[in-house]
């Protein structure tokens, strides 16, 4: 019995279609406000289900010498690894005190597998423009997953705690400096994740059109599409109830309203800074979070340790 | 109408193959998907690879090389696509008709949905040609 309600919750609520329709509900959010920073009207509320039902009645084109099952596969990978941290975080946010030790650590390599999925798609698909997509994207991963780890590390020494409930249950990492510069880090890292301005050297549209998802077309790209957006929902949640205190729904309507704000203003922060930030090259980008990134990363944690 | 055509004709999006063309009509496209016409609005963005799309632009003359690439993209576009000529070049070869390099209409290899002539268009005539071809996919 217990292992269906598990089954239900990954597949419901709060695991794959809650993540979904929320996360196609945020990528609305992003069009719309990316829409009136330009002067435009933006397209309505359902538009990206719009998008999602036609990709699913389109024709899906397997391109001459792919690797078929990986080029078919590689985009649930990516979908199953999202719902799955959708699931794990909701539960810890939602359900305190039924999660087991290390689930951060579980979480951490769950936010890995999208882009992994995509690097295997794109290398999959036999496409030159792809595979220099996809090598992009493993150059990204390299460069952003060391600082962001060290990010996470500040609110577990400071907790401390490798369990996701207590350090969301703990005091707000932002309430002392080392928690500030954490979360300024985190969020140069979610950009990244997300491959949004100024860094989409994976995707590129002006020089390698579409990059790693060039040769995808049809249901592999709508499934593309949601995870790309149940990314966009769920890491915003995870660096609210990480950095930020936590999102307390159960508290009354000031709490959920509280989480809310958290949770919008992180990504149209995230928003803001990509349709008023270049593209950088993909060295640039490499130097940026080995270099600067890491090394605030870093005096980040060392301050944590002192207490601070 | 079914909810497939619902859900096509609210998110067509266009990839834009200019085969040939003076680039003035490709001036004309651009500026049709500028903020000040916001053609996002309904849905319609401009993508990137032919694998994406739903509407295969073909705007200027297709000469012998130029019209085996746009049968190619048509062949590699999933269906359903709708295929859209903007421009007098693309729809009838305008006044390139008696030259030695034109292959002839390019609707001998590719079916073409809508013809949108003009030298080049407006905008406001594209955004014309695009409400009545929602209306045709439609089936009204």
């Amino acid at each position: 019995m217990e292992a269906v309600w598990l089954i239900v919750q990954a597949l419901v609520f709060p695991g794959l279609l809650f993540a979904a329709v929320g996360g196609l509900l945020t990528s609305w959010v992003d069009r719309k406000v990316t829409a009136r920073l330009q002067m435009r009207v933006g397209p309505p509320w359902l538009q990206p289900f719009y998008d999602v039902i036609k990709l699913m009645i389109k024709e899906t084109c397997v391109p001459a010498g792919s690797v078929k099952w990986l080029f078919l596969t590689a985009p649930l990978l990516g979908l199953s690894a999202a719902a799955l941290a959708s699931l794990i975080l909701w539960r810890a946010l939602l359900l305190p005190g039924q999660g087991f030790s290390g689930d951060l650590v579980v979480m951490l390599y769950l936010l890995t597998m999208p882009s992994l999925a995509v690097v295997l798609g794109a290398f999959a698909s036999r496409n030159p423009l792809a595979a220099l997509g996809g090598s992009r994207e493993m150059k990204l991963m390299l460069a952003y997953e060391l600082p962001f780890v060290l990010a996470v590390l500040v609110p577990v020494v400071r907790t401390p705690t490798f369990r996701l409930d207590e350090l969301v249950a703990g005091p707000p990492a932002v309430a002392a400096p080392s928690g500030v510069l954490a979360l300024l880090v985190a969020l140069l890292c979610m950009q990244a994740k997300l491959t949004l301005v100024p860094f989409d050297a994976p995707e590129a549209e002006t020089e390698l059109a579409g990059g790693a998802y060039i040769e995808y077309s049809g249901p592999p790209l709508a499934v593309f599409k949601t995870t790309r957006a149940m990314m966009l929902f769920t890491l915003p949640v995870f660096l609210a109830a990480v950095f930020c205190g936590g999102m307390r729904f159960t508290a009354g309507p000031g709490g959920a309203a509280a989480a809310l704000g958290k949770f919008l203003g992180l990504v149209v922060l995230s928003i803001l800074l990509r349709n008023t930030a270049p593209r950088l090259r993909i060295d640039h980008a490499l130097k940026f979070f080995w270099g600067p990134v890491t090394a605030v990363a870093a005096l980040a944690v060392v301050l944590a340790l002192a207490g601070w | 109408m079914s909810f497939a055509v619902n859900a096509l004709t609210r998110s067509l999006w266009v990839f834009h193959l200019a085969g040939s063309a003076c680039n003035n009509c490709d001036i004309e496209i651009l500026d049709t998907l500028t903020p000040r016409y916001d053609l996002e609005r309904f849905g319609i963005i401009l993508v990137g690879s032919i694998r994406h799309a739903d509407v295969l632009l073909l705007s200027g003359i297709f000469n012998k090389k130029a019209a085996l690439r746009a049968k190619r993209l048509y062949d590699a576009a999933p269906k359903p696509v709708v295929v859209v000529a903007i421009g007098g070049c693309a729809c009838s070869g305008h006044m390139f008709q008696n030259s030695y390099n034109w292959d002839g209409p390019i609707n001998r290899l590719i079916p073409v949905d809508a013809y949108l002539p003009g030298c080049p268009p407006k905008p406001e005539a594209m955004i014309a040609a695009l409400v009545k071809l929602v209306a045709k996919l439609k089936g009204k």
